[in-house]
């Protein structure tokens, strides 16, 4: 909020016409690329009537994208109770007195977070049935990957939540005669909660993208359903993964959106940990993946 | 710290593998009673339910269009599913992929797959097959102008196939001097041909008609019509299910006699103008 | 039974891993100096370079990478005729190492961002008060300070842009995660031996590196 008044000065006449300049310049390069990015997908005849019209059509929604949509809805959303779950154990784990668990438990979230989802996915659906005799369901190889790795990286934010919240907190808790585990689960996971929210939120949003990975392993989401099967039906795959963009957008935004609200009813609740002052908005770092 | 990682990763391969090694050797002995009253003769007679596993994505072969599947694929499987006494409100269709027709049948997620499944040794130590209902062959779907007339005309040209499959195989093995483009899907690589990145699309024949004859792309493409491979479809089912594996061939007999073979292709991929080829029952799999 | 002592099969290996490795170099590349411009326009003060850095990031950060990339090969180069090279595979390359760097780039700017959040304002107020202007401020006292603090979470991005490279997989290129799926079918046999070599490689490479942006964002921590 407080960047523009901070970085540069109150623009005075010449720098507001410095400004303007810039501004219209770089707007028309803007509607100019744009233009022509219109431009080449009319030439190309991807506006065509008939390439969208399949989208104008009730069934195509009911048969494929909402389908797929609710595929993509289900695994996430198993995936981040599970995903929780498994951060908050291992945090917990990494932060024991006792090697026996912490050295394990260390090891599974290291590697867990350095192997590649891709991998992860197919390993799980291809590679575990030879062990188990058992098939694995799409469904079920998607959470289970996305909830090893997620819960892996959301097990450090604890981890480093936990490390925040100042000692004082824990030491009040131990003198008021609380056990190591009230502790843990009264005192510092719920504030550490609070101070990785944004972490978590924008984990969240890379764990609905993630969902997209089934096509390898041919589950049943938005990718799958509403970009391969309807271009298999009506041959407009660049059309079709268009409006499958657009989707993830709009959901990803929502949710985004959503844990703005809710950051900022905590804030103002004051449960929050205090931080330092800071030049722009709210800080989120997520790592992308 | 990293020496224990790494004996942890080592001790977790080794027994992974000798946990997989054993897994082989069980299934060979536990599922010894499969033929007679087990098979898929004996489940269609008592329970007149079957499940057939089929492609979803192949137009004019499995395509799921909503909640129906239709194609060739699908019409033989109605015919087998006839066959065995069972009515179409009995049959449950459950999309397969390439790579998990062997683990469904094994596990019993379906009951036969009917779903573009080439007959070969190494799938036969897996599992039993019915058929051949079908002799594709690998083709080329070129643009209708194109030059191309076979794969030997490949050279320094961008063919495009589906990551791993076996078409895609070969073009890396015999025809080095063409340049491989791989998709998931082959409606990626047909509009990857539709757009001239790609000079050829692929895969069995059949496939290939089924995308030619799509409305969006009539007269735009051509399969050449010179295979260069011998695919066999076959009806895949537990390999220890001889009954219903020669139960599955009488029915085809059957249905190239009475001409409901010949309805099967005219209904889904006659369409796309090819004339059926006769099911040549002489060449039908003996079952062992 | 050892899968990778077959000479064809260990080639697969290097090729998949030598495709990551050029995929990450030129990728990091690209969505450093892409992320670090566009956060620049983030913090500018024309509102223009403003609404076009948070579109920027609100609709790559948001969207699959799979599509993205999709969308370099049936956008970019299918519709709107960008070529890089002749070679289907080297083009493929430059098509994935762009949908590489577009989306890893929203997310270095929001790191920058980030970084930028930790330099006191008493910093950015003193370089006005000598009378610097903004890319002064910016390039010579801002950027420098939020540089230090941006080294953990760049890390981390840059740790998952080299997993995600795997995701070019999609339109052919046979990276590792290609190559693994290659060896498994031909070798199904011997599935857990080649994941435990994919994925351990990932681990012994990626695990230290981890650590070592751990340890050179303590080091060049700014000590307030």
């Amino acid at each position: 909020m407080s960047t523009d008044a901070v970085l540069y000065d109150h623009p005075g006449p010449r720098a507001r016409a410095r400004n303007r300049i810039f501004t219209v310049v770089f707007g028309i390069a803007l509607v100019a690329l744009l233009y022509w990015i219109y431009h080449r997908f009319d030439v190309k005849g991807q506006w065509a009537g008939t390439l969208w019209k399949p989208f104008t059509q009730s069934s195509t929604w009911t048969d494929y994208i909402l389908p797929g949509l609710k595929g993509t809805l289900q695994a996430a959303a198993i995936a981040m109770v599970l995903s929780l779950a498994f951060g908050i154990l291992f945090a917990v784990g990494r932060l024991s007195d006792h090697r026996w668990v912490r050295i394990p438990a260390g090891i599974v979230v290291e590697f867990f977070r350095a192997v590649p989802l891709l991998l992860m996915m197919f390993f799980i659906f291809f590679g575990i049935p030879f062990v188990t005799e058992q098939p694995m369901s799409p469904l079920w190889a998607v959470v289970i990957a996305l909830t090893l790795y997620n819960g892996s990286v959301l097990a450090e934010a604890f981890r480093a939540g936990v490390r925040s919240v100042p000692p004082g907190q824990s030491e009040a808790a131990y003198a008021i005669g609380m056990r190591k585990g009230q502790v843990m689960g009264q005192i510092l996971i719920p504030q550490a909660a609070r101070a990785m929210l944004p972490v978590i939120v924008s984990q969240l949003v890379v764990l609905v993208k993630d969902t997209a990975l089934g096509y390898i392993i041919s589950y049943n989401e938005l990718l799958q359903m509403g970009v391969n099967n309807v271009a298999a039906n009506f041959g407009n795959v660049i059309q079709a993964a268009m409006v499958a963009a657009a989707i993830y957008i709009a959901v990803n935004a929502t949710l985004t959106a959503v844990a703005g609200w809710l950051s900022k009813r905590t804030r103002r609740s004051g449960k929050a940990p205090r931080t330092t002052r800071v030049l722009a908005g709210a800080t989120d770092q997520t790592t992308g993946a | 710290m990293r020496i224990t990682r790494l004996a942890a990763v080592f001790g977790a391969m080794t027994m992974a593998l000798t946990v997989a090694a054993c897994g082989g050797d069980d299934s060979g002995s536990s599922g010894g009673s499969g033929s007679g009253a087990s098979g898929i003769v004996g489940k269609a007679e008592k329970d007149k339910k079957l499940t057939i596993g089929v492609k979803a994505d192949q137009p004019g072969l499995g395509l799921q269009t909503g909640s129906t599947y239709t194609g060739f694929d699908i019409e033989i499987g109605k015919l087998i599913a006839k066959g065995l006494g069972v009515e179409e409100s009995g049959i449950t269709w459950k999309t397969t992929v390439s790579a998990n027709r062997e683990p469904y049948i094994q596990q019993g997620q379906v009951d036969i797959v009917v779903a573009t499944y080439t007959i070969n040794d190494e799938r036969k130590q897996k599992v039993n097959f019915g058929g051949p209902y079908y002799i594709a062959g690998q083709d080329l779907l070129v643009p209708t102008a194109s030059t191309i007339t076979g794969p030997d005309a490949l050279a320094g040209k961008k063919v495009c196939s589906v990551s791993g499959s076996t078409p895609a195989k070969r073009i890396q093995t015999d025809y080095k001097s063409a340049q491989l483009q791989q998709f998931d899907s082959y409606s990626k690589c047909v509009t990857a041909l539709a757009g001239g990145q790609v000079d050829a699309v692929t895969t069995d024949d059949i496939i290939l008609a089924g995308y030619a004859a799509q409305e969006q792309y009539a007269g735009k493409f051509k399969v050449v019509g010179k295979p260069f491979s011998t695919e066999p479809y076959g009806i895949g089912l537990k390999k220890d299910d001889t009954a219903g594996c020669n139960k599955i061939n009488d029915i085809l007999k059957a249905a190239a006699a009475d001409g409901s073979y010949k309805k099967a292709w005219d209904d889904t991929l006659g369409k796309s103008g090819k004339a059926a080829a006769d099911l040549d029952v002489s060449k039908l799999t003996n079952c062992s | 039974m050892d899968v990778f002592s077959d000479a064809d099969n260990l080639d697969v290996y290097v090729t998949g891993f030598l495709w990551i490795l050029k995929l990450t170099l030129v990728g990091t590349l690209g969505a450093v100096v892409i992320g670090t411009l566009l956060a620049a326009f983030r913090v500018s003060p024309i509102p223009v370079l403003r609404g076009f850095g948070a579109a920027w990031v609100n609709i790559f950060r948001n969207t699959p990478l799979t599509l993205i990339v999709f969308f370099c090969y049936f956008g970019l180069y299918s519709t709107l005729g960008v070529v890089f090279s002749d070679d289907l595979e080297l083009n493929n390359f430059w098509l994935g190492v762009v949908g590489l760097a577009v989306y890893t780039a929203a997310f270095v700017c929001e790191a920058i961002r980030s970084g930028i959040n930790t330099v006191p304002p008493g910093q950015a107020e003193a370089a006005r008060a000598i009378g610097m202007t903004f890319r002064q401020t910016l390039t010579m006292i801002v950027l420098p300070q939020a540089g230090r603090a941006v080294i953990a979470p760049l890390g981390s991005i840059l740790i998952a842009l080299c997993k995600n490279a795997t995701i070019i997989g999609t339109i052919g290129l046979m990276e590792s995660s290609n190559a693994m799926k290659e060896l498994i079918n031909s070798n199904g046999q011997a599935v857990f031996q080649i994941f435990f070599v994919f994925a351990g490689t990932f681990a012994v490479v990626l695990i230290p590196t981890g650590y070592g942006f751990g340890w050179l964002a303590n080091k060049m921590a700014v000590k307030r």
